[in-house]
Formats: structure tokens, sequence, C-alpha cells
């Protein structure tokens, strides 16, 4: 936080790596070098440090969590860091990249648009890296940065680089990387040192692309990038039945976030799954007007037409309606302690609609080590498998790799009500 | 009524507040009793806003509540009854003495502060109320333990929050479902920082309890710490003596946090407004609550524990 400027923007990236990796001290750099710790905290970290016979400040430290893992001396879950550079606002997604945490990985990945995935340089492309990048891929990251760290232990060689780059471009090209469209950066770094993090360094002159800093502040926000359709889940229908103001007697706004795509005032629109159709007669956020709303945008929408909606409902452009199914086919991750039960029935959420489901099929499960696909009875915690659901009300879906939002869904258990599955639609 | 002109990107305080609004309406959407905890303090005064932008015309979807340890400052209080009027929003206010009364709360000795009893009195009036969801104002960035914290947390019947029992959230398909006794704490501002918090404040011209801004006051320094002393509450009572040998010094001050008295230190600061305050927190050294939370300090752990306790 160097100055007081407000963000143009705000991108949340993810980190994928194991303790040996470097990451937590990738994160710490990355924070201490855009002045985003504080001295107490430092303080703090310098104590813990000396307390454990180290000679400078562990930067490892600073995204230890919880007590129980600072205890084990790993990370078990899914922490939330931010800073800020002043042009843009970050939110990192730190996930641990052990092979049992596969469901905390998806879940980091979920919400992120970045994904960072380090490579010690010493060891090349190892298996945890194929499997980050497979779990990355899945989840639909657009832009890949693969950071090689640890340069200082091979003395910044740049044949080591340049030969780790290659092994990565090639298994990236197998998994089908390049073809989905994403974004692949790979850039030389050593966290320790700081080199090529936000700062260049003497070491690596070789190098000429952009630092990580550098790529992070490029990369498009969320959701700027395709060209999707308009997607309104309606979560909340205002009607405040103000009788004696007369501007409110028939007030009936449908609250909601923009999920994708936008909406202007005059667009005609059908409600779904009644498929009612008519037109934005107005737009608001608060108190204010727009003419128009775009995606990741809340506000309430006013139609022309009185039409019975509430919440589950979508509001859609009515020239591009999604499908409204009660079969759905998707990648599910298993998040949860108690296998999945085919006998059983679930909740699915998708978006803010619920429907009762039931498995129809396990079709196979992935080995995210080795990308295989296994025939398979049942699901256990951190499996991935291609399911199919039966459903008992129709949702309104789009395939996960044209829209995040409306492809993705949860698995609830009613008897507990955890969450226990995220699904992509395919 | 103002006309917004056409924008294509989501600057970082739109997407920070659109998200809040999504997570209020979700809480609305699932919850079938929730309730806004609100104490009139900085993170409080933004949810309310929030709760504006997210459901006007209509009234808010919950009521307003306070758990009041009685050692509030007054300026605070006034400014918390004063908002809630403004709004036209029922508050409900519940005492930690009141838990004293019924024997609920034993505090150790006299002068032990009543932060961390503020659980109890909040378990007493959810069960009273029966709410299934409190929203609250607490941010990831506060605390180490935070950090991990999800957007809809889940609490037992106790209201422990139980680090290793947490539901997954993933995008931004949020899961408040609870059963009968079980509680969900539900933070809208989770992804903003103290920063975007005066930012947005500035932004949405709130107003906010003077003592967030620089003024003059009786303080003593204790064990590194500012900590004020004779500070009158609304009920006319007096407290936080200085101790015996302590020099009272008249300093220009400001709060980063507002809570009880009996753990909320000062800073020193000339910022008397806003845009002061913005540019102090983009240069400041100090976390804000490690400068400013005498109840954080004692070790590294401390909130994970009071959390586990089922403290806020």
């Amino acid at each position: 936080m160097s100055n007081a400027k407000h963000n143009d923007s705000l991108l949340r990236f993810m980190t994928c790596g194991s303790v040996d990796d470097g990451k937590s001290t990738l994160i710490g750099r990355l924070l201490f070098d855009t002045k985003s710790i504080l001295a107490d905290t430092l303080t703090q970290m310098d104590r813990t440090s000396k307390k454990r016979g180290l000679e400078a400040v562990d930067l490892s430290l600073l995204t230890d969590g919880l007590q129980a893992e600072r205890e084990q001396g790993i990370t078990i879950d899914v922490a939330y860091r931010y800073f800020s550079t002043g042009t843009r606002k970050y939110i990192i997604a730190d996930a641990p990249g052990h092979e049992q945490y596969t469901r905390n990985m998806v879940t980091a990945a979920s919400t992120a648009n970045l994904a960072i995935i380090l490579i010690d340089a010493r060891k090349g492309v190892l298996t945890q890296t194929r499997r980050h990048s497979f779990l990355a891929h899945l989840v639909g990251i657009p832009h890949i940065v693969v950071a090689i760290n640890k340069m200082d232990l091979v003395d910044f060689d740049q044949a080591t680089f340049e030969k780790i780059k290659a092994d990565y471009l090639s298994f990236a090209e197998q998994i089908g990387l390049q073809r989905a469209g994403r974004d692949i950066q790979v850039v030389p770094l050593s966290a320790l040192t700081g080199d090529m993090l936000v700062d260049r360094g003497e070491a690596m002159n070789w190098y000429q692309g952009p630092t990580m800093l550098e790529l992070l502040e490029s990369a498009p926000a969320a959701h700027s990038e395709q060209n999707e359709p308009f997607r309104f889940p309606v979560q909340f229908v205002c009607r405040p039945h103000a009788s004696d103001d007369p501007e409110l007697h028939d007030f009936r706004g449908f609250m909601g976030r923009v999920e994708s795509g936008e909406i202007a005032v005059g667009d005609a629109v059908t409600v779904l799954p009644n498929g009612y159709t008519s037109k934005v007669k107005a737009i608001q956020l608060g108190e204010e007007h727009l003419k128009t709303a775009i995606t990741e945008q809340s506000v309430t929408l006013l139609l022309e037409d009185e039409i019975d909606t509430s919440r589950g409902d979508m509001i859609v452009k009515s020239d591009q309606a999604p499908e409204a199914v009660k079969q759905i086919s998707g990648m599910v991750c298993w998040l949860s302690e108690t296998p999945l039960s085919p006998a059983r029935t679930y909740v699915i959420r998708h978006t803010t609609r619920e429907s009762k489901a039931k498995v129809g099929e396990i079709e196979y499960k992935v080995d995210v080590n080795t990308l295989e696909q296994l025939p398979t009875q049942g699901l256990a915690m951190n499996d991935i498998a291609k399911i199919n659901f039966k459903l008992a009300q129709p949702l309104m879906v789009d395939s996960y790799s044209k829209n995040r939002a409306t492809g993705a869904f949860i698995v609830i258990d009613e008897s507990t009500n955890n969450t226990v599955g995220a699904g992509m639609i395919i | 009524m103002m006309t917004t002109a056409n924008k294509t990107t989501l600057s970082h305080l739109d997407w920070l507040e659109a998200e809040a609004i999504h997570i209020l309406r979700e809480v609305a959407g699932q919850c079938s009793n929730p309730v806004l905890l609100f104490s009139g303090g900085k993170d409080s005064l933004c949810i309310l806003r929030l709760a504006e932008k997210a459901f006007r015309p209509g009234r808010f979807p919950f009521p307003l509540m306070h758990i009041d340890t009685g050692h509030n400052y007054k300026e605070v209080i006034e400014f918390r009854d004063q908002r809630a009027a403004e709004l036209g929003e029922r508050l409900i206010v519940r005492s930690v003495e009141d838990s004293m009364k019924r024997g609920t709360v034993v505090l150790k000795s006299e002068d032990e502060s009543r932060n961390k009893h503020q659980s109890v009195t909040l378990l007493e009036a959810i069960e009273e109320f029966g709410f299934d969801c409190c929203i609250g104002g607490a941010r990831r960035d506060e605390e180490k333990a935070r950090a991990k914290e999800r957007i809809m947390s889940f609490r037992d019947e106790f209201g422990q929050w139980d680090p290793k029992n947490q539901r997954p959230e993933l995008w931004n398909l949020y899961n408040a479902r609870s059963h009968k006794g079980e509680n969900i704490r539900a933070f809208p501002i989770s992804n903003w920082t103290e920063m975007d918090v005066w930012q947005y404040i500035e932004r949405e011209k709130l107003g906010l309890p003077s003592i967030y801004f620089a003024h003059q006051r009786d303080v003593v320094m204790r064990a590194g710490s500012i900590v004020p002393v004779n500070v009158p509450l609304a009920s006319g009572e007096v407290i936080n003596q200085p101790k015996a040998g302590e020099e009272i010094i008249n300093m220009q001050v400001r709060f980063r946090t507002v809570g009880d008295i009996t753990c909320t230190a000062p800073v020193i600061s000339d910022a008397d407004d806003v845009t002061k305050i913005v540019l102090e927190t983009a240069t400041t050294t100090i976390t804000e609550r490690g400068a400013t939370r005498l109840d954080d300090q004692t070790s590294d752990a401390s909130m994970e524990q009071r959390k586990k306790e089922g403290y806020f």
C-alpha cells in the first residue's frame, strides 16, 4: 500500500505448490516487496524466526495460518490474502498443494482468474505440477503463470530454465491447455532473493520477459474477456407494499447479480423457467438509476410487465436463452469425508436455484496424477469423476467451458447441510 | 435521481460493493430469520450502506442488533441510535450487564474486560429471537485466524467455530443452510481491507462517530499502548481510572477501531477528516489490530482461541 490511489481493477489469483516449492516464501515476498506487510507483523515474524534459530526473517511465516497448522508446519486450508499496488487490488487464494488437498485446490481455483504454478528449478516438472495444471485447467482458470522458483539454487542458469519451460509446454500441449485457449506464461525467479518477482534483480539478465508482478498487473481482470450471454439469477424479490407512496405501490424489483453478459434498459428479456417475456423498464443500484448493468454488478431490475417471479428464476435476454434441463452431466470433485452414496438423494445448488438430485451414472474417475480415466463405483474425498445426475426440477444451464457462473454447481447433503461436492457441467 | 454513464469493467470498490450486496441478498434469500450485528463502528456502518443498496426501496429483511458491553464510548452509542432511527429500521440492544445479572457472565475481577463475554450475550440473544444467521463486519485481513474464515461460516449449537469443520465455499455458491439451533455467521465484507473500508466511506460520504477523527483526549502510556483514561459513559459513570503513578497526558488521537473501551486503544493522529485518514492509512506502518486491540497481543493464536469459544 504505497499510495492512496484508487485501484482501477481487482484480480483474484491462486498459488499452487507445496511447502517445499517455496510457495509461502513467494507470497511473503510479494507482500513484502509491495510494502503490504506492516511493522508489527514483521516484528512478530522476526521474533518467531529467531526463536526457530533463523538468521533472516522467514517470509513464509506470514502465510502460516491456524494454530493446528503451525504445530504441524503445513497449510491445510485455503487462506485469503490481500495486497494492492495502487493500480490494482489483489486477492490471493493460497491453497495447499498436496494430493490429499485436491478439494482445497478446487475451492481456491473456483474464484481465481489466474493461477501461479510453482516449480522447483532443481526438480523440474513433477507429478504434482501435472496435478496442479490439470486442476487449474479443469476449473477453467484462463491465465496460467508457471513460476520456476529457486533459480538461486541452480546458479540462475538459463539452460535449466529453458529445459523446464520446454518440458512444461509439451505437457501443457498434452492436456490441451493451449487448445482450450489458456494463456500460459513461464517466468524464472527466486522468491528467497526476490529476483524477477517485483524487482528484476541482476542475476538473470538473460531473461527479457515480464516479472511476476508485471504479469499480475497486466492479466485481464475477471470476466472482461469472453463475450458471454446475459444471465441474471433472481436472488430476492422486492415488493415494498408502501400504499402511502404511489410510486412504490406497484414496485416489484428483481434483485440479483449479473453473472455474465450485460443488460440495458429496453432490452427484451425472458424469465425462466416459465418463459414469460417482457422488457427492462429500469435498472437500479440503491438510489442510482443505471442505463446498463455489466458482469458481476449487483442491481435491481424492473420489468415493463407484471410477471410472477421468485428466487431461483433466471432473467435472460430473449434471444440468448439457455437450456432448461432435468439431467446434467459434469465433472464432480468430491469434498466430503463421507463418500458419495449413489443410492441417496442430494440437493444441487446452481446459481440461486436448488433441485433434488440422484446419481444416474458414474462414468469414470480421473487419476489426478496420471490423468488416466478409471472405472469406479463410488467417490471418496478428493476424487474427481464424471457423473450424470437426474434432477427433480429443471435447471437453466450453460456448459462450464462457456460460462463459469452458470456451468457450476455444488452438491449438498441435506442430513448435515454440508457442501459435499463441486461440479462443472459438460 | 442520478443517471450514471456506461462502464465496461468494475473498479475495485464497485466490485467489492457488488460482492457484498450479493452476499447480503443470499442471506435474505436463504435464511428465515437473520439479524445484522451493528455496533456503530465503521465496518458495520459500511454494511448498513450496502444493505440500503441491496434492499431499498424495501425495508431491510432483518433487524439490527447490538451486543453492548456497557463499556462503549457514548459518542458511538449515540451515533448507533441516530443511524438506526434515520434508516427507520428496528434496533435490538442486548447487554452484557443483563447476562451478568442473570449470572451467565461472571467476571473474574471487577475490572476484567467484558469484551470476550459478548459471546455469551450474543448466544443468549440468538436463542431468544431464534436467529439462524448473524451478519457481521469481520474482514479476513484483520488477523491471521480470519484469513481462512468462510463468507458463510457455520457455528454449532454452542456457537463454536471449528476450523476443521467448515463447509467448502466455491464460486459464489454460498451454503447458508442450518438446522434448528445451529447458526450461520455471514461476512459480506470478508474481502475488504482497512483501506477499502476507508475509501468506501469516503466515496459514499458516510457519517461516522466523532471519535474516529483526531481529537484531544486524556490518556496514559501503559505497556507501550496509549490507554484512554477517565472515560465518561452514557450512564454518567466514569471508567478507566489511571493507575497509581501513571501520568495523564492530553494527546491528539483518533481510533482506528472502536470497541469495548477497556480493550481499544487510539493512535496519535491529526487526521480530522476522511480524506486525511485515507492518506494516513496508506502510509501507516502498523496493522489495525496490532496498534489498537489490547486483547489480541497476548499470543500469536489469541484470536483463534476466542473464535473457537464463540467470539464473533
